[in-house]
């Protein structure tokens, strides 16, 4: 664990430096599994915790903290130089508590206490979380105010990028078609948008439900720059969301990966009830031993 | 006398105008919503001017983002839109996100009450004290004249936190010739009275002042107290200027009895431990598309003068205060 813990370290250093290159050298499929194990192991011990839809995103939240896409200083998590991450998708980002304690935002002793009485690590998180920016979980918020803080950086001349982390079903919400308009109107090209496109909301396939239909093709429609990739191929992830980064063409940007909810358990990826099945403690236990 | 009276909005954007040319920190945002002054700010200031369109959760969640990037902003548009077509994201971006980052978000709402009086409930507001007062960490104030509209302005720009002005539509006339009252007080005595005192908000200071001179006429004396402030007023100067008084009424503009601030005196009595009996007036609860002027309207749902008077005579009577004439 130290070893994971003092790479990480050095990943940050290599942050501030703003050398993407060298961060590459880091282990990005190695660092997702483990976070994967991780998030295992804290719905092991927190079973009211979302599993399904915090398996989704792991490869999107590895590539943003630790391939160099996002700089930040884990001892200062309003550095006015940071950039920014608004994670939308709330309930779905326990993923991010193993990410964030590595990091050093918290201490990973931590990640033994999720949803005890006293943690800060709760099963839907808070902005008392360091790392955490806004409110997170109660959905369709979170493109909204990274929009607002888009609009902020830009007529403040400030360089730092907005990324915003949503899932598809949240895409239901009015309120995200509110800020993709005004995101594309207003040029904010420093934004971009993840979508975790999982498929799944709490009842069953979006699909099913109430269709997104294309993503891409639509938010193209609206102005944006979108690009599609492999959700749970991280360098692809990583390429993308580099290469969203980087773009600054006076549009919005969008990166929609494909992914899948409960990603690597048995029983639970892409069921269509994933969002409420929680995986017996004994089939848990069994792939934390394999993994080990 | 001399002041001429002007619309809130006009006197408080005016204030911001001039405070924006010098303050580059300060961000206005509207959801497709006007003023003359605000001709001006969208000319003059293009950078830290936006207009959101129809959009009100936009319009919040888009405040929220500048706020947390420093900027002061100042958010607009007519009061039940941006009160109820966004409550979830005032709650959540505005309310629970200020109590752990610092924000200066000013909501500012036009059109209190019956103030768009041909519009019909759509555009009339009779709720939003209620729900806006609601949310624990959020500021609510409500002026009853212009002077006190434009006062507020230097307290949005100080202090952090979100914050709800609830602006007339109408022009109302002056209540303070002699200066805006103490803002963080939160309430001014107009009169003082013998057995009651009338507490009264916004537009409804102006009908309360009307009732308590025409109640003097035949003999009941009645305090008339402004409340401009809604949440954080000075409690103990409250009390204390209450505690003389057996019989408390309480008048507004919003529906009666569904958590205004005839609910926000009932615990404020209770709390105090205050004896006084309270009578509370508001609208009648329940929406009605007549047409009318404004003070027609407030006839049919119990808040207009004559109401007011009658229902002031009834509770006076009840707690064993009797005019002069003997009238009943």
């Amino acid at each position: 664990m130290s070893g994971i813990y003092n790479n990480c370290q050095k990943v940050v250093a290599m942050l501030e430096n703003k050398n993407i290159r060298q961060t590459m050298n880091f282990d990005l499929a190695a660092k997702a599994k483990w976070v994967w194990k991780e998030t295992l192991r804290i719905h092991r011990r927190a079973p009211e915790t979302r599993i399904a839809s915090s398996l989704s995103p792991i490869e999107i939240f590895v590539s943003l903290y630790y391939g160099g896409i996002l700089s930040f200083d884990p001892k200062q998590p309003y550095l006015p130089d940071r950039d920014r991450c608004v994670i939308s998708k709330g309930h779905g980002s326990i993923s991010m508590y193993p990410i964030l304690a590595d990091l050093g935002f918290f201490g990973m002793d931590e990640l033994e206490r999720v949803c005890e009485t006293g943690c800060f690590l709760g099963g839907i998180p808070d902005p008392v979380i360091p790392g955490y920016e806004t409110v997170n979980g109660s959905l369709g918020h979170g493109l909204g105010v990274a929009s607002g803080m888009a609009l902020g950086l830009m007529r403040s001349k400030q360089p730092q990028n907005v990324f915003v982390i949503t899932g598809d079903g949240e895409m239901h919400e009015g309120a995200n078609w509110e800020a993709i308009m005004f995101a594309s109107q207003y040029g904010l090209d420093n934004l971009n948008l993840v979508i975790d496109n999982n498929g799944i909301s709490m009842l069953g396939y979006t699909e099913e439900i109430v269709s997104n239909g294309d993503l891409s093709s639509r938010l193209s429609s609206f102005g944006w720059e979108c690009w599609e990739v492999d959700g749970h191929d991280v360098s692809a992830v990583h390429a993308a969301l580099m290469r969203s980064k980087s773009t600054r063409i006076g549009k919005p940007k969008a990166v929609i990966a494909h992914t899948r909810k409960g990603h690597g358990v048995p029983g639970l990826e892409n069921a269509a009830l994933s969002h409420i099945l929680n995986p017996k403690p004994e089939l848990l236990d069994d792939l934390l031993r394999e993994f080990e | 006398m001399s002041l001429k009276p002007r619309a809130m909005r006009d006197a408080f954007l005016e204030r911001l105008y001039l405070e924006m040319k010098i303050d580059e920190k300060i961000f206005f945002i509207s959801a497709d919503f006007g003023s003359p002054v605000l001709d001006k700010i969208r000319a003059d200031l293009p950078n830290r001017f936006v207009n959101v369109g129809i959009a009100e959760q936009n319009l919040i969640n888009v405040s929220a983002g500048l706020a947390l990037e420093g900027y002061k902003v100042f958010a607009y548009a007519i009061a039940p839109f941006i009160t109820m077509r966004c409550f979830e994201q005032i709650r959540v971006s505005l309310a629970l996100l200020s109590q752990v980052r610092p924000m200066n978000v000013n909501l500012i709402g036009v059109g209190a009450g019956y103030s768009y009086v041909v519009s019909g409930p759509t555009h009339q507001c009779y709720e939003d004290l209620t729900i806006m007062r609601a949310l624990p960490s959020v500021q609510v104030m409500s002026p009853s004249d212009h002077l006190v509209a434009e006062s507020m302005f230097n307290h949005c720009i100080d202090n952090i936190g979100p914050k709800y002005l609830r602006f007339d539509a109408q022009v109302l006339p002056v209540i303070y010739e002699n200066g805006a009252p103490d803002l963080y007080r939160g309430f001014h005595v107009h009169r003082e009275g013998k057995s009651l005192c009338l507490l009264a908000t916004g537009f409804m200071l102006h009908t309360a002042l009307e009732a308590a001179a025409e109640l003097a006429e035949i003999g009941i004396e009645i305090g008339v107290i402004d409340l401009y402030v809604i949440s954080n007023l000075d409690e103990v100067a409250l009390k204390r200027v209450l505690s003389s008084y057996p019989g408390v009424v309480s008048l507004e503009e919003g529906f009666r009895a569904r958590g205004g601030i005839d609910s926000m005196l009932f615990d404020f009595l209770g709390r105090m431990g205050l004896t006084s009996k309270m009578y509370n007036i508001g609208v009648d609860p329940g929406y009605r598309f007549e047409l009318g002027s404004r003070a027609e309207l407030h006839e049919q749902v119990s808040i207009g003068v004559n109401a007011v008077i009658s229902q002031i005579r009834d509770f006076a009577d009840s707690i064993g205060i009797h005019s002069k004439s003997g009238a009943s």
